[in-house]
Formats: C-alpha cells, structure tokens, sequence
C-alpha cells in the first residue's frame, strides 16, 4: 500500500514536472490522462465481465455538452463547462443502461456499438447544429475565474486533471473493494448466485454502467476542452475500442491499471510517430495481442499477481 | 418518393444487400462454428478488395483487351488467395491459441489483429485511393421497368452472394465435411467424441468465411474506389446484420442484410441524413424486441 501510494506521487510529480520543464508535453499528458479516466470507466465494466464498444458515445456527448455549454453562455467558466458536459454524459449513459443491462457478453458488446454507431453518424449529418465533422470549437474559457494565456491555462487544466485522476483512481479502487464493487464482479463470475443473495444483477449493473459513463463523460469533457474543439470522432467505436484496449493492457483488477494502460499506449503511440510514422496501430496490435496472449491480467496482474487477484476471487 | 426512385433505390438496396450478405454470411459462419465474432474480417474484406483490384490493374496493363471472364476469375482468385493465407494464419497463429478464453478476450485478440492488419493494408497499398472499375463498363448496363442500372451490380453482385447462399447450405447438408462442421456447431465435445477433429473444421470453417469476406471485398472493388478504413466500415455494418439476424444464422444473415441494405438505400432518397445510421437503428430497434436477434431459436438460459 505505502508502495503503491509512493508510486503514485512520484509518477504525478513526474507528469507535472514534465509538463512544466517541456511546455508542448502538457497536451499529450492531458490527453493521455483523459484516456486513462475513460478507460478506467470501462474498468469497471470489464469487472463486470462486459466489454463495451461503444463507450465513447459519452466522451463525445460530454464534449458536445461542453461545447453547446460553452455556446449558449459564453462567460460560463471552465470547471462550470466540465461539470456540464460530464452530467450530459451521465444522463445519456442513465438512460441507455436502462436498456443495454439487459444483455451481457456479445450482445452488450454489440448493442452499444450500435448506438454509438447511431449517434456518431447523425452528428456527421446534422451540419447546423453540430457542425458536420468539422466539429464544433471551443472557446478557451476562464478557469475558476481567471482570464488565462492558453500556456497557463493547460497548466492549469493540467493541474486539474492529475488531481481529479488521483481522487477518481482512489474512489473506483474503494468501489472495486465495497460490497457494490463486488456483487458487479459477482456478474462476471455467477449472476445466478447473486441473485439468490438478494441483488438485482440489473440494477448492479446499471449503477455501474452509469458511474462507467460518468468517468468516460470527464474524460470526454476535459478533451474537448484542451483540445479546444470537438468532432464525432471523439466517439467513433475506433475510439471506443481504444478505451477497451488500455483497460485490458492495464489490467482491470486494480485502479492503476487504467493510468499504467494509458501510458503504454501513449508511449507507443508517441514512439512510432517519432521513429515509425504510420505504423502505430500495428505496434498497438501487436502489444495488445502480446498482452492478451502472455499476460492476461494486463500489466497490474504482472505486477501484483497476488494482489490483484484478492479484491474478487476467481474460479477461472 | 416516386415509382422511378422507389425502384432505384430497390435496385441499389439489392445490390448493396448482396454484399452485405457475403460479408456477414463469412462472419456468421465463423461465429456459429467458432463462438467468435471476427473483428479481423473487415481487414480481409479490405484485403480482398486491394488484391483484387490490384490484380485487375496489372492484367489490364499487361493487355487491355483481357477477357472479361478472366477479370472475374481473377476476383475469385484474389479472394481464394487472401482468404486462404490471411484466414489461414489469422486462425492457427492466434485464434488456436486463445480458444479457452471467455469470448471477450476472443473477440478483443481478432480487434488487434485487425488493427495490425490495417497498418499493413496502408504500407502495401498505400493512402491514394485503388479503382479498377473497368469491369462494371464492360457488362455494360441494363434496363428494367424504365431504369437504368449496372449488369454488374444489378445481376452479378446478387447472383454470386445468392449463389454463395445456396453453395454453402449444399455444403453444410448434403457433403460429409459440411456435416462435420454443422456437428461441431451443435457441439464441440460430442462432436470431437464422435471422432471428428475439431481442430480442422476450426481451421477450414475459418478459412471458408474468410474467403467469404475477402470475395465481398474483391466484388465492391470495381464500384467503390478503395481507402484506407473501408474494412471498418464494412465491419461495423455486417455486425449489425448479424445482430439483427441472430449469431449464427445463416438464412437469417439473408434476410436481415436485404432488409438492411433496402432499408438503408431507401434512406438515401427520402431522408439522406439517417443513411448511415439506419442499420443500427433497424438492429437497436430489433434486439430490443428480441434480445438475442430474429431468426434465433429458443435457447436455454445462460445468464
């Protein structure tokens, strides 16, 4: 525990640092810390033994909140903006769980891509409302009340970011140890029995799709904001199907799996665009094929093999 | 809308169903054999269209005048080769190695494969768009109650889908490998206890539908120009056919791919912004109804 909580400190002390002696970093580092957030929100589905390809319709509904927001009130501050895009995201994954926890496996898989797919195409076609795909921008706005240069203001976003990471991170791992964390988990190993305790497995599930949404929402939110602009691909099943990648790269076991994830994917991302232009969706595809084939547990389970395995004990 | 444009759009929705139709039916082979939804395929779909197109471009290079039947075998060519080798490897290379693991992990493992492939697809062949669409001049055209459409997409593309519908289910009733393949579907462990090799029927079941993807591709090459991402557009859209029609079913996949392809072409004319969101919109609409697709018979409980 002390391990890991030393770990996390040096590893934001070293995002910060980072981004502060390199100014350009800043934006990669955000970025790669909204894929963390919204991958971990998948998480807590893959925990749940259900793989969601179509996540990213609530990064994209975020950003479009943000930017609808930010439209309508133009004074409206930065942190008012995160909120409200992140509650867009949650209403629409409120109201779309109460139809996909009906189905697991395949078809959960399916059906949120579908209406992913749905959603992700109408706002290509609608140009006057949504822009088209060129998207919509996004004015820089105030960050809690001051009037920022945009290097100040990503410092800023940045500073917020790695904060909302840590607290997130803590509050899903205490989630993933609570009773609630484990009857999702018992989803994925016996939905039978749960129900015999008692548990409605829907409603499990859909408290957890719900948070799942929020996180991808936050991640979604805070991208189009530093980003300054925001398109359907934020929620092209593509996308989505990234999140799912960093959270089975990371391992779904432990909260930091998520944030290990993303620094993979951003690293090998990074890499092949300085030294292999062109080829970083097959560096990927092989790290995830390696992953999946050596490492099940993703990294946290190469990690902490003991560990990972005692917040829900497994038969398989 | 019109009789004239009711038409047209009947004529495209057919021609693009059959398309779909060879896609999915690939898809649906796979998964009733194998518990696996291919992600891959779209990358073979691709595949098969480069090769073929690829293959057309340098015969009609070498002569211009190349017989039409030649062009059209060097399509079955294209995709008998990409199906074979890309199928081939794809299933002993990974699929072989993950067959125990939950569907998730199946499903995830044919993602990063297609991923790969993408990338390889655009260091073969490049970003510029690929099109050969010399064979779609060459039959010429067809007139049918006062419309006007392409011999090759309004009889060819059809008839080789239809024909692939009818080969396949000859194949999985009356020939003894098909039989195999149909006993390994109902189940795997009774079926390996009864001395089939499950193994092989996974292989050649898998190399079947990939052939099956690879032809659709080879077919779309001379009316599409090819671009990187065609493969992904291809597979969310025979996803969603296979949904709609039930993992598995053959007759099913169809069905909903002529409701699907109809559906959406009739979009184009009357409501041009829901054309792409049609399909998912035909399958949400169904699997809310019927959770686990149309055509599929009841199954035991298995939540």
């Amino acid at each position: 525990m002390m391990k890991l909580r030393l770990a996390i400190t040096i590893g934001c002390a070293l995002l910060l640092a980072l981004g502060l002696l390199y100014p350009w970093s800043k934006t990669p580092i955000i970025v790669g810390l909204c894929y963390a957030l919204a991958a971990l929100g998948v998480s807590i589905m893959v925990r749940a033994g259900q793989v969601s390809f179509g996540h990213a319709l609530y990064a994209c509904v975020a950003g479009y909140g943000v930017a609808f927001v930010a439209r309508a009130w133009p004074q409206v501050d930065g942190l008012l903006l995160l909120l409200g895009g992140t509650l867009a995201g949650t209403l629409a994954g409120a109201i779309v769980g109460l139809f996909v926890v009906r189905y697991r496996g395949i078809f959960f898989g399916m059906l949120n891509l579908a209406i992913s797919m749905v959603v992700y195409s109408m706002l290509g076609k609608f140009y006057s409302l949504t822009g088209g795909t060129d998207g919509l921008r996004i004015d820089r706005p105030t960050l809690l009340g001051f009037t920022l240069e945009r290097s100040g203001f990503e410092t800023g976003l940045l500073l917020l970011t790695l904060a909302l990471c840590v607290a997130i991170g803590w509050g899903v791992q205490r989630l993933f140890a609570s009773g609630t964390g484990q009857a999702l988990a018992a989803i994925k190993t016996n939905e039978t029995r749960l129900e015999y305790l008692g548990l409605s497995a829907r409603r499990v599930l859909w408290h957890g799709y719900v948070l799942s949404a929020a996180l991808v929402g936050l991640s979604g939110a805070l991208f189009a904001m530093v980003q300054g602009l925001v398109t359907p691909d934020l929620g092209s099943w593509l996308r989505s199907g990234e999140f799912v990648f960093i959270s089975i790269l990371g391992g779904a076991n432990h909260a930091i799996g998520a944030f290990l994830g993303a620094i993979v994917f951003e690293a090998v991302k990074l890499i092949a665009a300085a030294y292999m232009a062109g080829v970083w969706q097959l560096l990927l595809g092989l790290t995830l094929i390696v992953v999946i084939l050596v490492a099940p547990g993703g990294i946290v389970g190469l990690l902490r093999p003991t560990a990972a395995t005692r917040p829900a004990r497994q038969k398989d | 809308m019109t009789p004239d444009l009711l038409l047209l759009a009947l004529a495209d929705g057919i021609s693009y169903a059959g398309l779909l139709f060879l896609v999915s039916l690939g898809l649906t082979l796979i998964f009733g054999v194998m518990g696996i939804v291919n992600v891959a395929h779209g990358a073979l779909y691709a595949f098969g269209g480069y090769t073929a197109a690829t293959l057309a471009l340098w015969l009609l290079g070498v002569s211009p005048t190349t017989p039409t039947w030649v062009l059209l075998a060097c399509m079955l060519l294209a995709a008998l080769l990409v199906g074979t080798v890309l199928g081939g490897v794809l299933e002993v290379g990974l699929l072989r190695r993950v067959q125990d693991r939950d569907p998730v992990m199946r499903l995830l493992i044919t993602f990063a494969a297609f991923m790969v492939l993408e990338d390889v697809q655009r260091l073969i062949w490049g970003t510029q768009p690929v099109a050969s669409g010399e064979i779609v001049a060459r039959l010429g055209n067809i007139s049918l109650f006062g419309i006007t459409y392409t011999r090759y997409q309004l009889l060819l593309m059809p008839g080789v889908a239809l024909a692939a519908y009818l080969g396949l289910l000859y194949f999985l009733r009356r020939t003894a490998l098909g039989k195999q393949i149909v006993a390994v579907t109902h189940h795997r462990e009774m079926a390996s206890a009864l001395g089939i090799n499950a193994r092989r029927i996974g292989l050649l079941t898998f190399i079947v539908g990939a052939v099956l993807g690879a032809l659709g591709g080879a077919l779309a090459s001379p009316t599409t120009s090819l671009v990187p991402g065609v493969g992904t557009d291809m597979i969310v859209l025979s996803f969603s056919v296979v949904a709609t029609a039930g993992l598995g079913q053959i007759t099913g996949a169809l069905i909903a791919s002529l409701m699907i392809g109809i559906a959406r072409s009739i979009a184009v004319y009357t409501v041009p912004e829901l054309e792409v969101a049609v399909p998912y919109l035909i399958m949400v609409a169904v699997l809310l109804v019927r959770p686990n697709g149309l055509f599929t018979v009841a199954q035991a409980r298995t939540i």
